[in-house]
């Protein structure tokens, strides 16, 4: 019921603001100086360093543009996800806003809460569309309709403490399928070292555990009939077995104690500490593993190693396989044509460089990878670049409804709590209710 | 959510009213009601009324939040709420709340108040410090529980570390999480009812007392049989709040666990937002508005029917 009282409060403010704007008009508007154009631009980043070149960024533009503002906007990850239907639809809505593409983006765009960019993008015979990579481009657009423009790309991949894993014998080159994964397991809490670190809390973190599981043994085609609802769906044999395999590891009980209560931010800790010798994570674990470490530093570049996650004994999926983010920038339907003056600006080939040689951003902007200075965030933008099917974040693609339930069947699924039968049945019951 | 208690108390006094005076327009106040009804009607309408006839209308339909409503599913949200295990889940959780509330709360508030209500030294001070819980944000106070029993770095960890026994993940174990809930629940919530047993208390007449006490009275008699009778009224409105209360919570719930570990900490409002705001179905979400506003309402107007028609 909140959220009807929060559009009968979102419209009393509208009139309240009417009111306010037409006092304003009345009382001689002419007296007032020339308004800068404020644009609003909404994100969850929260390294620092990474917002300091943002701001740099923004600063360069209003040099160059002296009446446009650009505002940064912070909200959480989750309560940005929660809030943003919401924001969408009242006046206080952002000029643009971080998007992880997918389902999500599809469902917005559908409501006409967001601008169609193509024909920006597709004037002077593309000339803007084409400083971008055409996968990036391509992921972001739906029925031929561009919604965001693309900022980054990235990968999940398997990040280990070399330390740990030479304390226990464990050789992660040596990692080549998932028993080979799952035997490295054994080995480390054979040695008393917690294998993996684990954010059950938040649920998404062990989603990518299952959507890899289901790459690996269905390969694209599986997947897609899944999502399009064609065949056996998410019933599909490989699918299950994905399940299977997942409750395997499960199992072993290999992640830290309590994992089931812990936020994405503290199992970076957990891993940032040396306490846990395996991360499933994000391109950029590396600065946010140290950000959340108990001393600010982490384990040190020079002690984390990376590894793709391996393929299953009779999979389908190849290990070049890749699941990870694209995301973009996704333009409200009345932002300020400054707004996206701005977005062409911040994802341009320049600052997309600029941001790669800070070791925030594995750049959307074609050819802008070259300046990733950092060796692991390189390593991840080659096993993009050689990436033979690149897959989004199962959550998002498969959009906000049946992707939360992607994320709570992998966690019942790996506690123990679910059969595989039954995960995959309530995906595919939710997926039948779209 | 307060509105449903306003509602409730609004709409038993007019009932009351209504049996005991004659029509008030018989007495010519005509012009006053023309006068004064109008804002008061219209902002309950608007904020009142409202959203909850269009809560009713949205859990017929499949809807996402964006636009208007255009997909009619009939009760589908109904059936799909029912067949959930989150949801009978919660409404066990909920239940489960009451049941401490009233066994477990209101004991401890009343037995609290029975030492804090005499004019003693330094009863003022132990009469803030149960307070202070209730004073305290929801949400910052979940948050505060949720450092207290973390097991890395909480009080917690510090016990058992002490202790030297293995830390407890009270919050991530699914059998445990709801009475480390439940625990700061009572925690939070003890004092606004002892509070409520002070003033009952001090509105009893130690006269009625003393004459137990001459009949030879023991401490016990004396509560039973004088005291508790005398406090009937502030119990049937504590109860009253306890109930309408438990039904209601969710801020306090949503920072220390999130209704988790697997649904295990779910109540019917942390249930209508994981899965009604965040999944963007308003429309089931809605349907679980609706049901909340079912149960809260029959309780609320039964149990003022039964219990409270003296008061």
């Amino acid at each position: 019921m909140t959220h009807h009282r929060g559009s009968a409060r979102a419209r009393a403010s509208h009139a309240i603001l009417v009111a306010a704007a037409t006092a304003i008009v009345l009382g001689g508007g002419a007296g007032f100086a020339a308004a800068k154009t404020v644009v609003k631009w909404m994100h969850v980043e929260t390294v620092p360093a990474n917002l300091k070149v943002w701001e740099e960024v923004a600063a360069d533009y209003e040099a160059k543009h002296p009446d446009v503002d650009v505002q940064l906007q912070f909200l959480e990850n989750e309560a940005f996800k929660a809030k943003l239907p919401t924001l969408l639809q009242s006046d206080a809505a952002p000029d643009f806003f971080y998007s992880w593409g997918g389902g999500v983006l599809r469902q917005q765009s559908k409501t006409g809460a967001l601008m169609d960019l193509s024909g920006a993008m597709n004037a002077d015979g593309g000339a803007w569309a084409k400083t971008y990579k055409p996968a990036a481009l391509n992921g972001l657009t739906f029925d031929g309709k561009t919604y965001a423009v693309p900022y980054r790309m990235g990968t999940v991949a398997f990040f280990y403490n070399k330390q740990l894993f030479q304390k226990a014998g464990v050789k992660a080159e040596d990692i080549k399928t998932w028993n080979d994964f799952l035997q490295a397991v054994k080995t480390l809490k054979a040695a008393s070292i917690t294998p993996i670190a684990g954010g059950g809390g938040e649920k998404w973190p062990l989603h990518f555990y299952w959507s890899y599981l289901v790459m690996r043994n269905g390969g694209q085609p599986v997947f897609d009939k899944a999502k399009n609802n064609q065949g056996d769906g998410f019933m599909d044999p490989a699918i299950i077995k994905a399940g299977a395999q997942l409750a395997e590891l499960g199992k072993l009980q290999p992640f830290q104690a309590g994992y089931l209560g812990a936020t994405w931010p503290q199992t970076l800790g957990v891993f940032g500490d040396g306490k846990a010798a395996i991360l499933l994570g994000f391109e950029n674990t590396e600065a946010n593993q140290a950000k959340n470490s108990g001393d600010g530093k982490g384990i040190g570049a020079e002690n984390i190693g990376r590894f793709p996650f391996p393929v299953v004994e009779g999979g389908v999926g190849k290990v070049t396989d890749t699941l990870g983010g694209l995301n973009g920038w996704a333009v409200t339907k009345n932002a300020s044509p400054a707004a996206v003056d701005f977005l062409k600006f911040l994802t341009s080939p320049e600052q997309e460089r600029r941001m790669a040689a800070a070791g925030m951003i594995i750049p959307a902007a074609a050819g802008a990878e070259d300046a990733l200075k950092n060796p692991l965030m390189r390593q991840a933008a080659d096993q993009l670049a050689a990436s033979t099917w690149h897959q989004n974040f199962f959550d998002q693609d498969l959009g906000p409804s049946v992707g939360r339930v992607v994320n709570d069947v992998s966690v019942e699924i790996l506690s123990g709590q679910m059969s595989p039968e039954e995960g995959a049945q309530m995906i595919q019951d939710a997926r039948a209710l779209e | 959510m307060t509105d449903l208690t306003a509602t409730g108390v609004a709409g038993s006094v007019t009932a009351s009213r209504t049996v005991t005076y004659k029509s008030p327009t018989s007495r010519g106040r005509l012009p006053v009601l023309i006068l004064f009804l109008p804002p008061a009607l219209l902002l309950f309408t608007l904020f009142v009324i409202l959203p909850m006839g269009e809560a009713a209308w949205y859990s017929l339909y499949r809807w996402n939040g964006y636009g208007t409503p255009t997909e009619f599913v009939g009760i589908r949200n109904f059936t799909v709420l029912f067949n959930n295990g989150a949801f009978s889940q919660a409404l066990i959780n909920n239940g489960l709340i009451i049941v401490i509330s009233l066994l477990l709360q209101i004991p401890l508030a009343i037995w609290l108040a029975m030492m804090l209500a005499n004019k003693i030294t330094g009863v003022v001070a132990f009469r803030l410090i149960f307070f202070l819980p209730y004073v305290l944000a929801d949400v910052a106070a979940g948050l505060i529980w949720r450092f207290v029993y973390d097991g890395d770095y909480g009080l917690f960890a510090a016990i058992a570390g002490f202790f030297g026994v293995a830390t407890p993940y009270v919050l991530a174990d699914r059998d445990l999480a709801i009475y480390a809930v439940l625990a700061v629940i009572v925690w939070k919530y003890f004092g606004f009812h002892m509070m409520l047993y002070i003033a009952g208390l001090q509105a009893v007449d130690r006269s009625v007392l003393e004459a137990a006490e001459i009949d030879g009275a023991t401490g016990w008699q004396k509560f039973r049989y004088v005291t508790l009778p005398l406090l009937s009224s502030t119990v049937r409105l504590s109860v009253f709040f306890a109930i309408i209360g438990s039904l209601q919570l969710f801020d306090l719930v949503m920072p220390l666990t999130g209704g988790g570990p697997s649904n295990s900490t779910q109540t019917m409002v942390t249930f209508l937002y994981t899965y009604g705001v965040t999944r963007m179905q308003v429309g089931l979400g809605s349907a679980v508005g609706v049901v909340l506003f079912v149960i809260c309402v029959t309780l609320a107007f039964g149990y003022k029917r039964i219990f409270m028609r003296h008061d």
